[in-house]
């Protein structure tokens, strides 16, 4: 029975002579982000700005411009629509009411009592400042824990060399999943947070796979040099990355296109952060490790890392 | 590694047995599955709020109102008994919680403090100089804010039952907080109305006499209509006695009814004993004299007193829809809320768009599982097959796992299904990759087998135990539907390195036992 491989057995792509290639790739992506981030900001939903945000079905195709025209007379400051999903259905955003927590409601009718009976609401969601706020700090905390939690275990797992590596490859992609929302203004809320916590995850899953293969061969390989063990380590574990980030992404491509629009964003930073994940295990966790002199036993990294250059 | 023990095997088919049998009430209706006796397995997964539909509200309660309402109370108090006592005093107030004072007489200084602090419990009574200030206890000040929101969690459990819908959730949260869950409600407004009235209803005698317009006498007060409007929109008002005659806690009964005589929908009430002796005896002594019944700050009706009313029972008309009289009634008989209530989050899903959402979550399941099945087989033949029969009893595990212990599936809880598909067969890959290996460097079939399980499963373990701790840390700061993604994927990781270490294992270890093959091809 002929079977697909992928990748076919005794591969051996020059990963680690490219380093610097990958380098400068992704320090470009990562200090575009940051700018990205810090010029255009990202494009908060109301879980962390506060606000209203009402989604309606309408019978047959909506009238958004009779819709917004109506809405926007209502004195309720900045009022978004737009077509969520399908021909009939409506998303509507409403800033956040100048007045506390007691503002929201109030607008939240005046909106219905203005759409009036003929159309379905689907969903309202109504979230004040202070949730906003408390919403805001819990989602940083998380993440920021998120790191720090994992960063102790495979400190406690692997040599800190290999902590380092990982963490270097885990802010990478989550910095550039935070660049990708603010490049693209996707809304950015509970969903992202979770959907990066989640990259994190499937991103560090991916780096302790090809660093514990490196553990294997240092002390299977006493004296291949360091860059070739490197190389090798990644290109023996390729397969397996290559295959379980296909499996991956064949589910979140259903959920992206089949999965309905409530959870589309959430699914698009998935499979951004599957290939962004896959690409730091490989580029970035691994020849980190040159640089962070990992200790061989017996032979001294250094020496060879300059022997083979 | 390809060892097996009879009771490893016994307890790997068991938990699989085991999952098929607690996932099964879920099949069933909702009424068959409760009627199943409590030995079977009846448990069914819980939809979350964005599933099933329904209402999520934080609602924060004005416990400093109550507070303040308190310190004025207390201030009244401090008048009443200066004045008894002859104590000339000035600058009588509120300064934050605390009142305040200034005794004339220096001299009367410590009476006014051993006066003031009799029987006043919870309260520091200081003295500075002829400055004297009454503070709430930290201690007092806990206890009262707890009480008003407790009060208030018991208040709208009434008024929600009364509802009748299924399954409310009212809990506090925090200090000043109550969660109001309510699943599967077709009418959120009306929920919102009901929870949000304060509902204080109290009856007052309106003040008749001829005054200046604009003046108001000193023990009356102006109330507003609660419809009526003057032609430039400002609201009819009522001169009213601030003295409540009988406050809507003597109401034992509240019934929507209809007039009679104009079948006008109207709200029949009852009094306790005494409420209904203290209305007798005002509406005797006020026969031609209007009353007025002020709910929440705003007059509903104001009719005259025509003869004593003395059977403790009457009705309120205010112009009411049907509508209107129930929801009056139902409130009237829960009570008032201690304190005004702040909607701080909604969050309202309607049926349609939950059923919607399980839909597309299902197709995405589907055709994921399907795409992910595909791939194995042809990745990695007969062992991508028994992967599969893996991945299938993973999902079966998840959901009974969710049955088991009742955690809420969540629109995000089924992208975290979805997501398990995918990541689930990584151990799986990660063995099958191993072993690929094995045969390459010339191992034979079992030994290979027993290589690359026994190399993989420490790369598993760590590789899980990673997106374990995201996943915890989810759940810990998540809240709501992401709670139920980090559940899903928490359960996910775990019942899918026992399904790949354990299950498809036995499977791949039988089959060599039995076939005894001489080459692998994997």
């Amino acid at each position: 029975m002929s079977r697909l491989h992928l990748i076919p057995l005794g591969i051996n792509l020059k990963f680690i002579p490219k380093r610097k290639m990958f380098f400068v790739f992704s320090c470009v992506i990562v200090i575009a982000s940051i700018f990205l981030f810090l010029s255009k900001g990202l494009n908060y939903g109301i879980d962390f700005r506060g606000g209203i945000m009402i989604e309606v079905k309408t019978q047959g195709p909506a009238n958004i411009r009779a819709m917004r025209e109506t809405l926007s007379g209502l004195g309720l400051g900045e009022v978004a629509l737009q077509e969520f999903g399908a021909p009939d259905t409506v998303l509507i955003r409403v800033q956040r009411q100048p007045g506390g927590d007691q503002a929201q409601d109030p607008a939240v009718q005046k909106v219905k009592a203005a759409l009036g009976a003929n159309v379905d609401y689907r969903r309202t969601e109504t979230v004040g400042p202070k949730i906003s706020d408390e919403l805001f700090w819990s989602g940083v905390q998380a993440v920021l824990f998120a790191i720090i939690a994992i960063m102790i275990y495979i400190w406690f797992r692997f040599e800190w060399q290999f902590g380092i590596g990982a963490i270097v490859a885990l802010s990478h992609d989550v910095i550039t999943t935070i660049g990708l929302f603010a490049l693209f203004q996707f809304e950015f809320n509970l969903s992202t947070v979770a959907a990066v916590l989640t990259i994190a995850g499937y991103s560090i899953n991916d780096t302790v796979v090809v660093y514990d293969r490196v553990r294997e061969n240092l002390r299977k390989y006493k004296t291949l040099p360091f860059t070739d063990l490197l190389n090798k380590s990644i290109n023996e574990t390729l397969s397996r990355t290559v295959i379980t980030s296909v499996t991956t992404l064949l589910a979140l491509f259903a959920l992206y296109f089949l999965g309905g629009e409530v959870i589309r964003d959430f699914s698009f930073a998935m499979i951004w952060g599957v290939l962004i994940g896959t690409y730091s295990s490989i580029c970035v966790a691994v020849p980190l490790l040159l640089y962070l002199s990992v200790n061989r036993g017996t032979g001294a990294s250094k020496t060879q890392i300059e022997a083979t250059e | 590694m390809i060892y097996f023990a009879k009771w490893k095997i016994a307890m790997v088919l068991g938990v699989c047995l085991l999952g098929l049998t607690f996932l099964v009430p879920n099949f069933l209706s909702k009424e068959t599955a409760e009627g199943l006796p409590d030995y079977l397995p009846h448990k069914q997964i819980s939809l979350g709020l964005d599933l099933q539909g329904g209402v999520h509200l934080l609602i924060e309660v004005g416990v400093d109102t109550v507070i303040r309402e308190r310190a004025e109370s207390i201030r009244d108090d401090v008048r009443v008994t200066l004045r008894n006592a002859k104590i000339r005093y000035a600058g009588l107030g509120i300064r934050g919680t605390s009142v305040r004072v200034t005794v004339k007489d220096p001299a009367k200084v410590d009476e006014a403090v051993s006066l003031l602090s009799k029987d006043r419990i919870g309260m520091d009574i200081d003295s500075d100089g002829s400055a004297i200030t009454l503070a709430f206890t930290e201690k007092s000040m806990t206890e009262q804010k707890v009480g008003a929101v407790e009060q208030s969690v018991e208040v709208l459990r009434k008024r929600i039952d009364a509802l009748g819908v299924r399954e409310p959730t009212i809990i506090r949260q925090g200090d000043e907080r109550i969660l109001v869950q309510v699943p599967g409600i077709k009418n959120p407004e009306r929920l919102k109305k009901i929870i949000g009235q304060t509902a204080k209803m109290t009856f007052h005698l309106v003040d008749t006499r001829q005054l200046a317009p604009g003046r108001v006498p000193p023990g009356s007060m102006r109330v507003p209509d609660a419809q009526d409007k003057y032609q430039d929109g400002s609201p009819v008002t009522y001169l009213v006695q601030k003295r409540v005659m009988v406050s809507g806690e003597s109401l034992v009964d509240a019934q929507p009814s209809f007039e009679s005589r104009t079948n006008e929908a109207v709200v029949s009430f009852r009094f306790d004993t005494q409420g209904a002796r203290k209305f007798g005896d005002v509406t005797t002594k006020n026969v031609g004299v209007p009353f007025a019944i002020i709910l929440d700050g705003k007059v509903i009706t104001a009719p005259v007193i025509r003869e004593p009313i003395l059977g403790g029972s009457g009705q309120i008309s205010g112009r009411f829809s049907v509508q209107e009289t129930q929801d009056l009634s139902l409130l009237l008989r829960a009570g008032a809320l201690p304190a005004p209530l702040t909607f701080l989050e909604e969050r309202t899903v309607g049926p349609g768009m939950g059923a919607d959402s399980i839909a597309a979550g299902k197709i995405a399941a589907v055709v994921g599982l399907i795409a992910v099945i595909i791939f194995m087989v042809v990745g990695y033949g007969k062992f991508g097959g028994m992967a599969d029969v893996a991945l299938m009893m993973n999902i079966i595990l998840i959901g009974a796992a969710l049955s088991i212990l009742q955690a809420t599936l969540t629109l995000p809880g089924i992208a975290g299904v979805v997501l398990t598909i995918g990541m689930a067969v990584d151990a799986n890959v990660l063995i099958f990759e191993r072993i690929r290996e094995e045969v390459a460097v010339g191992r034979t079939p079992i030994s290979a087998v027993d290589a690359g399980y026994s190399r993989a499963i420490t790369t598993i373990i760590d590789a899980n135990v990673t997106t374990l701790i995201a996943a915890v840390l989810l759940y810990q700061f998540g809240s709501g539907p992401i709670r139920g993604f980090a559940v899903t994927l928490a359960i996910g990781i775990m019942t899918s390195m026992f399904t790949a270490i354990m299950l498809t294992r036995l499977m791949v270890v039988t089959w060599l036992r039995r076939t005894k093959p001489t080459k692998l091809e994997i």
